[in-house]
């Protein structure tokens, strides 16, 4: 057996470099911050690949196996309900190590160039560190109430990141906005994990995950509004992961937290932080599986719905990084859209294997668009594609790369979106074929709205730039580069080997019925987009025109976000918050201070009684006790 | 002469040098020593504590001493403490060593200041080691009467109303509790013998359940009072408000506790059988107070307002755990005790050196401070995020131990208001990032804020104090968690036999 303490390793280093910068970055000089988070990272950034290397391929076994190699005690809330702090190694935790010090390792170097000059960039690697350290105690997680401590972590590091420009007032309307909707999101966590807690008497994995455990038995038959208190909980947690993965409702605090730094778009709200709740379907998927299967097909239902409403939005935004935002969001949705559809067990659980295939690769190749994105923002100073065009002379590398993102986000075969998409597909089109044809339109959309924003930016028009735009200094290069390898290539990596519900690797196939059309509709997006912007031209604003209404209602996200202010601000701001602080102030305190008035008002009255006689004082005390005693004794009566 | 009379005596001899002491300079560093003597004094104590838990020690009570001091009523002064005294002491003390240091500047009558500052904590010091109903009432009245005069006098705004309307408050609740202990006091003898007002002997005699149901609301109304139950909790905001800043912070971070303190150990303690048929009447006022304090917190302008608001939220969550009747829920109402009178001691030390620069309490009229202030600025972020229950910081472990522990009842009533209580968590975000959003972030509204400096080093020292405290916990709640539990026990223990 393999000693893997080692691993403690990976989420402390970050942690002691927030410290350490946090604490005494403002008296260095801003790079040594910098440079510190980042050694501090590639530091973690190999021993996860040497656990992942150690984990999957040291030792040829038909499966794999649950390792904690550490667990501390943290809190005993009473003899059965321990939490622990610990690390937990199988699958899909050490993909996830993997993925998430990649792209973390990624954005530290790219910020070194990026965020050069910046107010505030000690401030902003100290994050960095902070955010690195939570996501990977989020995915090492034991017990679900450790996941639920990081969830809050990863939440508080993403508003301060989103905030980073605290002056700005969109920033820091942005970064409230994120953290009270995921907020409100995890207090569905919360309850999801009293109930379930209470009822299992357990927060491990270990326990909670086991096929065939006992633990479920004294929830059984328990319901409430005619849902089985079981299916209350693990929906109830769902709510949280829908949280923090921005599903439908709770996704609008996605687009608006671009206002954030780039680089904190690609490492959280693209790649890490936002498949938190993916993860946290995976990680319990066992018991979603055997004991909840009707949420389990709801989260594919909301995950197939999130992809196709986010795609359309994707198709009218302007802002390159909201594009990529509603992108982000349609993305997360074919994942939980396998996860929905998946079995467990053999060829059964291929919809999770893909899922987490689908994860990692969109880790990469999103990661890259949103780090290219940066590099064209830095380049143009600005977000919104009206001011590009034509940038393939100016940027080649950023151009390459960002095709290279491009064509795997559409599916197009040998990129890594490809095989991970199309096994999505496969196991939709098994299981449930609305959720198969749902997702089959969103990969036409999928690629229409990318390379939508492909030609717009590298080709269209030739706009005449004030300052020629100049591609970007080499740290920010090295990771485009790096990432569009693995967005190139990725899709080779054996997933199936690795990764399956039961740890049981299986076999698959390539169903050609399914690639076939998924790789025509691909390259249908990618026709339209060809035909519509890559020489400018007035049909999209024909199109515009012509759609009316239809179009307005999606260019505005279909006002979800109106409903959203409408409650908040009409509702609890001004119907309740307010006439509380009115009732407190009048009703209640009046209550307490007329009583005060009516006091002095009867003392005043009463003054006279004051004699200065002392029979009379005497004789007045007497009967008031016993006139006290009386009632008592008649109250006990 | 026992260990434990230190506490008090330490903060008396502090006084006498006070008034031996004359200007601002001597005075405060008077007051500093006798204070960081205190510090000192309750870490040993909890360490000793700590130590002779571990040697074994099946004692409920360490350290008790007994001395009658009025025989013919059997009135004693009689002292000791468990973990839960020992550790709410010990939060005493970093409170008024840290309100030493954020009343630093006090320039009108400091002498006469500070003296009534400490003989404060010295009411709540005896408060706390008390085991005698009598004793322990008149340390209770010790620790509210100064609160008259120090924001009577050194108070802002409306404060010889502020400090009537309180002080009448408590004294109205001090009222109630008074026929509360004397119940109790006359209960204590069924077969004869002198009447006792010794907790310890009183958990021992069981009282007659018709005069448990009489005693109990009052003596737990009683000390409600103190602890912001709704509705009697409309002095907070308004004594805050007024209220010099060591005032604020010792009160709500410490007299507030003492609220909650008293209705555990002698309301309910002394009275389960009438604690449990009447719980649910002080859950749904508990209830009441959590969200109604924090939707109270949402829409106000005044710095001091919404922590006011705030703490009726956080304390009611206290009263509501402790009205659980078990120990998990409990343990979580200590932790929070402990956890709320550092996040609001720091909070209201943030604002009292905040108003200090710029002579507004009102968020709008402030705004981007974190740029001129940066240490304030991330300390009050902090703060915030402490409050709202982040992990990582104190208030989170004792939300979470409440919530637990609150939901091991089966009943829909119990799980209902658990869920609605949890919901606060929520609102709790809304309002403390509203305000953070509003007066730290953002764009400089005042050209002459551009000009604040930052922390001077008392005011660091301050601020440290308590952060530390709350990081400490919030790290590492293991210790203090278990600590609790273990003095919990014997209680428990105690109500299973008579609730059964």
């Amino acid at each position: 057996m393999t000693d893997f303490s080692y691993t403690l390793l990976i989420p402390l280093i970050p942690l002691l470099v927030f410290i350490f910068t946090g604490l005494f970055g403002m008296k260095w000089k801003p790079i040594v911050s910098g440079l510190i988070g980042t050694v501090g990272l590639a530091i973690s950034f190999m021993l996860s690949l040497l656990a992942g290397y150690q984990y999957f391929f040291a030792s040829a076994t038909e499966s794999f196996h649950s390792i904690i190699p550490f667990n501390w005690l943290w809190l005993s809330l009473s003899d059965s309900l321990q939490i622990q702090m610990g690390v937990l190694l199988d699958p899909i935790s050490v993909m996830m190590l993997v993925v998430v010090t990649t792209i973390s390792f990624m954005t530290h170097i790219y910020s070194l160039g990026y965020m050069k000059g910046e107010k505030g960039f000690a401030r902003f690697y100290a994050f960095l560190s902070l955010f690195t350290f939570s996501m990977l105690g989020l995915v090492m997680a034991t017990n679900i109430f450790q996941m639920f401590i990081f969830y809050e972590l990863v939440g508080a590091c993403s508003f301060l990141l989103i905030g980073f420009y605290y002056q700005k007032p969109s920033a820091v309307a942005a970064a409230k906005k994120a953290f009270i909707v995921t907020r409100f999101a995890d207090l569905g966590f919360l309850i999801g994990v009293l109930i379930l807690s209470f009822y299992t008497g357990t927060f491990d994995f270990e326990k909670l995950t086991q096929p065939g455990s006992t633990i479920f038995t004294h929830v059984a038959g328990l319901s409430f509004m005619g849902i089985s208190a079981l299916s209350w909980a693990m929906g109830l947690i769902f709510a949280g992961a829908a949280g923090k993965s921005a599903m439908f409702p709770f996704h609008i605090w996605l687009p608006d937290a671009m206002e954030g730094p780039t680089p904190v778009s690609a490492l959280i709200h693209a790649a890490t932080m936002v498949v938190a709740g993916v993860f946290t379907v995976a990680r319990l998927f066992p018991i979603y599986h055997f004991y909840t299967p009707d949420v389990l097909i709801f989260i594919g239902y909301v995950g197939g719905f999130t992809s196709l409403f986010a795609a359309i939005i994707a198709i009218t935004q302007f802002d390159i990084k909201r594009v990529l935002a509603y992108s982000t969001l349609s993305q997360i949705g074919y994942m939980m859209v396998g996860l929905g559809v998946s079995g467990y067990g053999g060829e059964a659980g291929l919809g999770y294997m893909a899922a987490m295939f689908h994860l990692f690769t969109h880790a990469m190749f999103k990661g890259l668009l949103f780090l290219a994105a940066g590099a064209i923002i830095h380049a143009v100073h600005s977000n919104y594609m009206k001011d590009m065009g034509g940038l393939r002379k100016h940027l080649p590398i950023t151009h390459i790369t960002f095709l290279a993102a491009s064509l795997a986000i559409s599916g197009i075969p040998p990129f890594a979106g490809f095989f991970s998409k199309d096994e999505i597909l496969a196991a939709a089109f098994h299981s449930n074929k609305l959720l198969f044809y749902t997702e089959y339109i969103t990969a036409g959309i999928t690629s229409f709205y990318i390379f939508r924003l492909y030609f717009n930016i590298f080709w269209g028009k030739n706009t005449q730039y004030k300052h020629k735009p100049r591609e970007a200094p080499l740290n920010m290069t090295i990771p485009l580069i790096f990432l569009a390898l693995a967005s190139t290539f990725g899709g080779f990596i054996p997933f199936h080997n690795l990764i399956a519900p039961d740890m049981k690797p299986f076999a698959t196939h390539t169903d050609l019925l399914i690639v076939l059309p998924s790789v025509f509709i691909g390259l249908l997006g990618i026709a339209g987009a060809w035909i519509l912007y890559k020489k400018e031209n007035d049909i999209p604003e024909k199109i515009t025109v012509w759609m009316g209404g239809l179009y307005t209602v999606t260019y505005r996200k279909f006002y979800i976000d109106e409903i959203y202010m409408f409650v908040t601000k009409k509702i609890i701001f001004n119907r309740i918050a307010r006439p509380v602080a009115w009732f407190d102030r009048h009703i209640v305190d009046g209550f307490m201070m007329g009583i005060g008035a009516v006091t002095v008002m009867v003392s005043r009255k009463i003054k006279g009684l004051q004699t200065g006689e002392l029979q009379q004082y005497a004789f007045v005390y007497v009967a008031g006790v016993i006139l006290f005693v009386l009632t008592f004794l008649y109250y006990l009566g | 002469m026992s260990i434990l009379s230190l506490f008090v005596l330490v903060p008396v001899l502090t006084i006498i040098g006070i008034m031996f002491t004359a200007g601002l300079k001597g005075t405060r560093i008077v007051a500093a020593v006798g204070m960081g003597v205190q510090l000192l004094l309750a870490a040993c104590l909890m360490f000793y504590y700590l130590s002779v838990k571990g040697a074994g020690d099946l004692h409920e009570m360490i350290l008790v001493s007994d001395y009658n001091w009025f025989p013919s009523l059997n009135i004693h002064y009689t002292v000791g403490v468990d973990g839960i005294s020992a550790s709410l002491i010990a939060l005493t003390a970093v409170v008024i060593f840290a309100g030493i240091f954020a009343s630093w500047g006090m320039e009108y009558l400091p002498r006469e200041f500070f003296i009534t500052l400490i003989l404060l904590a010295t009411g709540v010091f005896g408060f706390f080691i008390s085991l005698d109903l009598f004793t322990l009432f008149l340390f209770y009245e010790l620790a509210v009467i100064p609160m008259y005069l120090l924001i009577g006098i050194w108070g802002s705004g409306p404060k010889e109303m502020a400090a009537m309307k309180l002080t009448l408050m408590l004294m109205g609740g001090s009222a109630l509790l008074l026929v509360g202990l004397l119940g109790l006091y006359f209960y204590s003898a069924p077969n004869g013998g002198p009447y006792t007002f010794n907790i310890l002997e009183l958990a021992k005699v069981h009282m007659p359940y018709e005069a448990q149901r009489f005693f109990f609301p009052l003596t737990f109304v009683g000390f409600g009072v103190l602890g912001a139950l709704f509705p009697f909790h409309t002095w907070s905001p308004d004594g805050h408000a007024s209220a010099p800043t060591a005032v604020s912070m010792l009160h709500a971070g410490v007299l507030m506790k003492l609220g909650a303190y008293g209705c555990f150990r002698v309301a309910m303690f002394l009275m389960p059988e009438a604690a449990t048929e009447m719980a649910w009447i002080f859950i749904i006022l508990t209830s009441i107070s959590v969200v109604y304090g924090a939707f109270g917190a949402l829409m106000q302008k005044d710095l001091k307002y919404i922590n006011a608001y705030s703490s009726v939220s956080h304390v009611g969550l206290i009263l509501f755990a402790l009205l659980m009747m078990n120990q998990t829920a409990i343990d979580g109402a200590i932790l929070q005790m402990i956890s709320h009178g550092l996040m609001t001691a720091l909070f209201f030390a943030l604002i009292g050196m905040i108003y200090g620069r710029t002579h507004t309490r009102n968020i709008y009229e402030m705004g981007g401070l974190m740029k001129v202030i940066p240490f304030l600025g991330t300390m009050y972020m902090i703060a915030g995020f402490a409050s709202l229950g982040l992990p990582g910081f104190s208030g989170f472990v004792a939300e979470m131990t409440i919530f637990f522990g609150a939901f091991q009842h089966q009943d829909l009533f119990h799980r209902v208001a658990t869920i609605l209580v949890a919901s606060s968590i929520v609102v709790t975000a809304v309002y403390i990032l509203r305000v953070i959003g509003i007066f730290l972030l953002g764009q400089i509204k005042h050209e002459e804020h551009l000009r604040l400096q930052d922390a001077k080093w008392h005011e660091k020292l301050s601020t440290i104090t308590l952060m530390i405290g709350i990081i400490g916990i919030g790290i590492f709640p293991l210790w203090l968690s278990n600590t609790i539990m273990g003095s919990l026990q014997p209680i428990i223990d105690r109500l299973t036999v008579y609730l059964h």
